[in-house]
């Protein structure tokens, strides 16, 4: 077999590869950046509890649509996320709950109810598909709403960069200057929500999250500042993508697991090799003169 | 440069309904260097974090003489900052040039002319590109005076702005406060080392809860003061019934 049929043929030959391959890039370009901030705000696992909270409202507009439609189960998904996020909020200001406590719980509601609905009407071969995704059989009204979203993501981040990056390191220094903290706060939990119902298709709600936070990881290790943590996550989705799907096309592998699998290599990768990672401590390189 | 100070008007600041500052009433006269000092929980940061907006009041009226958001510079504490975020000294520096760039606007070449003054002023030079992260406590304690410094604000608020930090850099960056004061800025500092007070602050809140004295720090820090400010700062009292001061203000 020649690097050429092993690495180029697939994407060449077959259309589905194609638009598999161009919906992989453009998570990628949104997801990258969205990870590394949700990462620096210590909200990982916010991330994740998102993405459960995502399925009822995929659910609904499954049921709405009579099948797998990726415009009506984002936009369910789209207000189930966000109705998640605003109730956490709203709760962690009006209890005695943290936020992370009201999204765990409202998030384990959230998911139930979305298994439920979906095993009322769907098979379980529907389910699974909501769960993790068929990037295979991406079409094209699927592929403008994943690029639509990517390319609002890069340019809302590009907009609110500065007020995003003084929430972050000193909330009090940007509500002294009267900037909206909480304004920002909830515009990017919609770019969190946005991104995974972008991911849902291809990866499914459960997994969509993974072409966040691990490529994210993967950029901490190596990098040092924002711009190059944001260029390393999209790298490493990029590749983590593209790697991903030939692998899957090749051992006939389900294409959205293969894909986070090729993303966690390359974080196990980076866990040993990076400059802050665990063979430099086991290796240490003498120290610099000044 | 504050045509007016900043009056507090019979404040009260509550958490959870217990008063963390009673009833304060007083004034930072425009131009004045002030320090609130007091003991543990006598709810110092409270009233700066009230000063700045950021706590509701429970009763009472804090009349910032017509300034707004834009006009003052605030220190919170080391702790509130997120030191391992990613940024650079220079950006870190550039915040301060909110007022002109506001969120969105671009940072102009002169507003990072002046972020490489303010760093030099703070003996900062040739550290723009190093990560806030790499810095020790005292030399990031210099960049958000830079930072201050950029900001040119008329009222600076500083909350335990020389906790944890060394002897050298806090007489370095006490310089600095002592020059905003001739510049005619008004600022007030929470500070916790009477010496330090008595040694470079004119006035003085004694806070308490309540103001044990707000005045010329020579008399606010009276042995007396000190003793009272220490016996009154006790712990919440679950049984405390209502405050009744409103009732007698009425009556």
């Amino acid at each position: 077999m020649t690097l050429y049929s092993l690495l180029i043929a697939p994407v060449v030959d077959y259309g589905f590869m194609r638009r598999a391959l161009v919906a992989s890039l453009a998570l990628a370009l949104g997801s990258g950046p969205i990870g590394v901030l949700l990462m620096l705000r210590r909200m990982s696992l916010v991330g994740d509890a998102m993405a459960h909270a995502v399925l009822p409202g995929a659910a609904i507009g499954f049921l709405i649509a009579g099948g797998l439609s990726l415009p009506i189960m984002g936009l369910g998904g789209l207000v189930a996320g966000l109705s998640v996020a605003l109730l956490s909020g709203l709760v962690s200001r009006t209890t005695a709950l943290n936020e992370d406590a009201s999204f765990a719980s409202l998030y384990l509601t959230s998911l139930a109810l979305g298994v439920l609905i979906v095993s009322l009407r769907g098979s379980n071969i529907d389910l699974l598909h909501v769960l993790f995704g068929t990037i295979l059989a991406i079409d094209s009204v699927a592929l403008y709403l994943v690029a639509g979203i990517a390319s609002l993501t890069v340019l809302t981040l590009a907009a609110v960069y500065r007020p995003l990056v003084a929430e972050c390191f000193d909330p009090g220094f940007l509500r002294a200057v009267g900037g909206r903290g909480p304004l920002y706060h909830l515009l990017f939990m919609f770019l969190v929500v946005i991104n995974l119902v972008a991911g849902f298709q291809a990866l499914g709600t459960l997994m969509s999250v993974g072409m966040m936070m691990l490529p994210a990881a993967v950029a901490q290790l190596w990098a040092r500042t924002l711009p190059a943590m944001f260029a390393i996550a999209v790298s490493t989705a990029i590749v983590s993508g593209y790697f991903g799907l030939i692998a899957s096309f090749h051992l006939g592998f389900a294409s959205g697991p293969t894909i986070i699998l090729t993303a966690s290599l390359i974080y196990v990768g980076s866990l040993l090799l990076a400059p802050s990672g665990a063979l430099r401590r086991l290796f240490p390189r003498p120290h610099l003169a000044a | 440069m504050s045509a007016k100070g900043i009056e507090f008007r019979d404040v009260t600041i509550a958490y959870d309904r217990h008063p963390a500052v009673h009833h304060l009433s007083g004034s930072f006269p425009a131009g004045s260097l002030t320090a609130v000092a007091g003991p543990n929980g006598a709810g110092k940061s409270t009233l700066l974090k009230a000063l700045m907006g950021e706590l509701p009041l429970s009763g009472g009226v804090i009349d910032r003489g017509g300034l707004s958001a834009r006009d003052f510079g605030y220190l919170p504490q080391a702790a509130d900052i997120e030191r391992r975020f990613p940024l650079t000294v220079a950006d870190a520096v550039m915040l301060g040039a909110w007022r002109e760039t506001g969120a969105f606007g671009g940072a102009t070449r002169a507003a990072a002319d002046r972020a490489r003054q303010a760093l030099s002023a703070v003996g900062m030079d040739g550290f723009e590109r190093r990560h806030i992260g790499s810095l020790s406590a005292g030399q990031f304690q210099r960049v958000l005076f830079a930072r201050l410094l950029m900001q040119d604000a008329s009222v600076i608020v500083l909350d335990e702005p020389f906790t944890a930090i060394d002897a050298r850099t806090t007489r370095d960056l006490l310089e600095i406060v002592q020059r905003w004061r001739r510049d005619g800025r008004t600022v007030i500092a929470v500070l916790h080392d009477f010496e330090q007070v008595r040694a470079h602050f004119p006035r003085t809140l004694l806070l308490a809860r309540e103001a044990i004295e707000w005045g010329d720090t020579d008399s606010a820090l009276s042995a007396a003061n000190l003793l009272r400010a220490r016996s009154m700062a006790e712990s919440w009292d679950e049984e405390a019934d209502p405050c009744d001061a409103d009732d007698r203000r009425r009556a």
